[in-house]
C-alpha cells in the first residue's frame, strides 16, 4: 500500500488510523468503479464478466499511453492532458467491451449455465497475455502529475494527516462519473431499458426494447467506468503490468457481492468497505496477507450474507 | 459490395481501433524517460488477418460436427490404455519423450478429477490447483517429517487434500454456480499466498527440496546399480531410464486407478446423482437428492484426486514451490475438462494429451502461447461448448420408446 505521506513512527495514534481512513476511502472509490461494471452486467444477463478487471487492465494502459502520448506531442497543462486521456481510454475501452460481449458472450446467450463463465476466464487469459505480449512484462511507470497536498491537521504524537491533490483528484472524478452514470439509470430511456431488461429480458422484448443492444450498451457503459477507474489507479500508484487487473477484479467483484449484486448504490459502498479493510488490514497487521483479508471476506459475505449489504433476495423460478 | 465484405470491412476497423494504441504504440522506457515507439506493421498484419477471417466465417459453410458415438468412445479408451501401457517400451522412446508422458498423465489425473467435480456434477471450481498443492505440500512435508515412504504418505495426500475438499465445500456448496466459481477461485489464491508466506512451514518461495523418490518394495532407483537398487537387485546394467519407466508406471497406474473409480462411480446411485444435479438442481431436489451430500461427495473426491497428483508431482519434482500452483495451472486443467467435453473420460484424456503436448511442441513460441490457449478457451466455447468428444449424454438413459400401433398390437407385439 503506497499512500501518500505514509510515515513509520506514530503507528498508534488517531492521526494515524484517520489517514488509513483516506487512503481507504480513496481505494475504495476505484474498487466501486470497477465493481459497477461487475453488478449491472451480473444484473442484467446473470453472468459473472471474469474479463472485467482485465478490461480495467486495459484501460490503465490505454491511459498510460495516451499522457505518454499528449507528453511528448507538448501538451504541458495538467488538467487538458488529464481530460483528453479520459476520454482517450474511456472511448478505446468501450470499444473492447463491446467487442468483447460481441465476440466472447454473445454468441453463447442459452448455452448451458458455465458456458458463458468458462468463455469469459479465456477471454482474461487472452486480454493479459496479449498486453503482456503487445507491451512487455515490465512495470510501466508514470511521472507524478499531481504532487503534494493539504495538510489536514497534525496529531498530538506529530502525525501529519494528509489529502493529496491526488486523492482529491480521484474522489471528484469518481464521484462525477457515478453521479453521470446513476442519472444515466434512473433518468434516461436507456437507463430504463437496462432496469427493464434486468427484471425481465424476455418481456423487456416483448415489450419493443432491443434486448441485444441493451446488452451491448451495458457491456459498453461498465468497461468505460472500469476505463475512469484504470486511469485513477494509473495516477495513484504511477505503475502498471499487465497483471493488475487480476487482483482489483477479484475484489471489485467482492465489493459488488458485499454490496449486494444487481444493486448499483451497493457496488460502491461496497467497494469503499473493501479499500478501508485492505489498507486497514496492511497497516496494521501485515501486507502480504492484505489478499487474504479480501478474499476471505468475500467467502464470509457468501456465506453468511448472499444477499449483500443493499441486495435483494433472489427467488429461483424453474 | 457485398454484405460480407461490408462486415468484413467493418470488423476490421473495429480491430484497428482494438489494437493501433496497445499493439501500434509501445510504451517503453530509457533511463527516467518515458516514450511510445511506434510498431505499425504487426497492427496492419493482425487487422488483415481479422477481415480474413471475418470474411472466411461469413463465407464458410456452417460446421456442425457430431458426437462420437458410445462404442467408438469404449474401443477408443481401450487402445489408449494399451498404448499407454507399452509406450516406454516402444523403441525410440528416451528419458524425454517419458518425461512428456508423465506430465502427460499427471494432468490425465488432474483433469479426470477436476472432472468429477465440473463435468460430472456441474460445480465450476476455479481454484482446483489448491488440492494439487494441498497434496504436494503434505507429501513433502509429511515425508520429511516421519521419514515415510512414497507409498505411505500417497494415502495421506489424498484424504488430506480430501479433507480440504470437504472443509471448504461444506460451507461454500450452498452457493450458485457461479458464486461458487469465485469462492474456489479465491480459496486457491489463499492457499497460494499462505504457501508463499508461511515461510517457517513452507519454506515460502523457496519451497522444499529433497522430497524422497518413490520406491519399488524398497529399491531404489538413484544412479548406478548397488545392492539396494533396482538395477543391482536384477542384475541389470546401471541406467537412469528404469528411474523414468518407473515414474511413468505410477502415474499410469494412478490415472487408471482414477479413471476406473470415476467410470464405476458414474453408475453408482451416487455418479447418477451427480449428473442429476447438473442437468437440473431444483428436479433432482425434488426427486429427494440430498444435494449438499452429493455435492460434497463429488467435491471431496475430486479435491482427493487432486491430491494424489500434487503427491505425484513432489516426487517427481522432488522440489516444489508456489509457483507451480498458480491460478493458470487451474484454468489448465479446466481447460483440459472443457476441452474434452464436460463429463466424457476418454475426452478428458485425449485433451490433456493434446494439451500438454501442445504446450510442450510450443515451448519455443512461449510468449505466444497463452494468448492461443486463452483465445482457443473461448473458440471451444464458441464452436464446440461441448468438447471434443462431447459425451454430455447422461451416463444412464431409457432404452427408445416402444412402438405402439394397431397392426402391432394385433399381432400379439405391442
Amino acid at each position: 500500500m503506497r499512500g501518500f505521506n505514509r510515515q513509520q513512527e506514530g503507528t498508534t495514534g488517531l492521526g494515524y488510523a484517520l489517514q488509513q481512513t483516506i487512503n481507504g476511502l480513496t481505494l475504495g472509490l476505484i474498487y466501486g468503479l470497477i465493481a459497477v461494471g461487475y453488478t449491472m452486467v451480473y444484473g442484467i444477463i446473470g453472468m459473472i464478466n471474469f474479463a472485467h478487471g482485465d478490461v480495467f487492465m486495459i484501460g490503465a494502459f490505454l491511459s498510460l499511453t495516451a499522457l505518454v502520448g499528449l507528453s511528448m506531442l507538448g501538451v504541458s497543462s495538467v488538467p487538458l492532458a488529464l481530460g483528453l486521456t479520459l476520454i482517450f481510454a474511456v472511448a478505446l475501452a468501450a470499444l473492447y467491451g463491446w467487442t468483447i460481449e460481441r465476440v466472447a458472450y454473445r454468441p453463447l446467450r442459452g448455452s448451458f449455465r458455465l458456458a458463458p463463465l468458462i468463455s469469459a476466464i479465456g477471454m482474461s487469459i487472452l486480454l493479459q497475455n496479449y498486453v503482456q505480449l503487445a507491451q512487455g512484462p515490465r512495470l510501466k511507470p508514470l511521472m507524478p502529475m499531481l504532487p503534494g497536498g493539504l495538510v489536514l491537521g497534525q496529531g498530538a504524537d506529530g502525525f501529519a494527516v494528509s489529502l493529496s491533490w491526488m486523492q482529491i483528484t480521484i474522489a471528484v472524478v469518481t464521484l462525477a462519473v457515478l453521479g453521470a452514470f446513476g442519472w444515466l439509470v434512473r433518468a434516461t430511456a436507456l437507463g430504463r431499458a437496462m432496469r427493464a431488461c434486468e427484471q425481465d429480458a424476455r418481456m423487456a422484448a416483448f415489450l419493443g426494447i432491443d434486448v441485444d443492444r441493451t446488452i451491448s450498451l451495458t457491456f459498453v457503459i461498465g468497461a468505460g467506468l472500469a476505463a475512469v477507474a484504470g486511469l485513477l489507479f494509473l495516477l495513484y500508484y504511477g505503475v502498471i503490468d499487465f497483471f493488475i487487473g487480476f487482483v482489483a477484479g477479484v475484489k471489485a467483484f467482492t465489493a459488488a457481492v458485499l454490496g449486494g449484486i444487481g444493486s448499483l448504490e451497493g457496488a460502491v459502498l461496497g467497494g469503499l468497505l473493501i479499500g478501508l479493510v485492505e489498507t486497514f488490514w496492511s497497516a496494521y497487521f501485515s501486507v502480504q496477507y492484505k489478499d487474504v483479508a479480501a478474499f476471505s471476506i468475500l467467502i464470509l459475505v457468501l456465506l453468511f450474507m448472499p444477499t449483500g449489504l443493499l441486495g435483494r433476495r433472489e427467488i429461483e423460478k424453474v | 459490395m457485398s454484405r460480407a465484405l461490408r462486415s468484413a470491412a467493418g470488423a476490421a476497423l473495429v480491430a484497428a481501433g482494438l489494437f493501433l494504441p496497445l499493439v501500434g504504440a509501445r510504451i517503453d522506457q530509457a533511463g527516467s524517460a518515458i516514450f511510445l515507439t511506434w510498431h505499425p506493421w504487426p497492427v496492419l498484419l493482425m487487422v488483415a488477418g481479422v477481415f480474413t477471417a471475418r470474411l472466411a466465417w461469413l463465407r464458410a459453410p456452417r460446421w456442425r460436427p457430431a458426437p462420437l458415438p458410445r462404442p467408438a468412445g469404449r474401443i477408443g479408451a481401450r487402445v489408449l490404455i494399451g498404448l499407454a501401457l507399452v509406450f516406454p517400451l516402444l523403441p525410440g522412446v528416451q528419458r524425454y519423450q517419458l518425461d512428456l508422458g508423465v506430465l502427460v498423465l499427471t494432468y490425465v489425473i488432474l483433469g479426470l478429477g477436476l472432472n468429477i467435480v465440473v463435468g460430472l456434477a456441474g460445480l465450476l471450481d476455479l481454484g482446483y490447483v489448491a488440492f494439487y498443492a494441498v497434496g504436494a505440500y503434505v507429501f513433502a512435508l509429511v515425508s520429511g517429517a516421519f521419514g515415510l515412504g512414497f507409498w505411505t504418505c500417497v494415502p495421506i495426500s489424498f484424504f488430506a487434500a480430501a479433507i480440504c475438499g470437504v472443509l471448504l465445500g461444506f460451507p461454500v456448496l450452498r452457493l450458485r454456480g457461479d458464486y461458487l466459481a469465485i469462492v474456489t477461485l479465491g480459496f486457491g489464491e489463499i492457499v497460494r499466498i499462505i504457501l508463499l508466506n508461511f515461510v517457517s512451514l513452507t519454506g515460502g518461495p523457496n519451497g522444499i527440496s529433497g522430497i524422497p523418490r518413490p520406491t519399488l518394495f524398497g529399491l531404489g532407483f538413484g544412479a548406478g546399480n548397488g545392492a539396494g537398487s533396482f538395477a543391482g537387485f536384477f542384475g541389470l546394467p546401471a541406467s537412469s531410464l528404469y528411474r523414468f519407466g518407473f515414474l511413468y508406471y505410477i502415474v499410469l497406474g494412478l490415472a487408471l486407478f482414477v479413471a476406473f473409480v470415476t467410470h464405476r462411480l458414474r453408475r453408482l446411485p451416487i455418479g447418477r446423482a451427480w449428473e442429476a444435479l447438473r442437468e437440473d438442481e431444483v428436479a433432482a431436489r425434488a426427486l429427494g437428492i440430498n444435494t449438499t451430500r452429493t455435492r460434497l461427495s463429488a467435491f471431496a473426491l475430486g479435491a482427493g484426486f487432486g491430491g494424489l497428483a500434487g503427491a505425484f508431482f513432489a516426487t517427481r519434482q522432488g522440489f516444489i514451490s508456489p509457483e507451480s500452483f498458480t491460478f493458470m495451472e487451474s484454468a489448465i486443467i479446466l481447460s483440459i475438462v472443457v476441452l474434452g467435453g464436460l463429463g466424457s473420460q476418454i475426452g478428458v484424456a485425449l485433451a490433456a494429451l493434446v494439451m500438454s503436448g501442445g504446450f510442450e511442441l510450443a515451448r519455443d513460441f512461449a510468449e505466444y502461447r497463452m494468448v492461443v490457449f486463452g483465445a482457443a478457451l473461448v473458440a471451444i466455447m464458441v464452436l464446440r461448448p461441448r468438447g471434443l468428444a462431447g459425451a454430455r449424454a447422461p451416463s444412464v438413459t431409457l432404452g427408445p420408446p416402444a412402438r405402439i400401433d394397431p397392426g402391432l398390437l394385433a399381432s400379439g407385439r405391442g
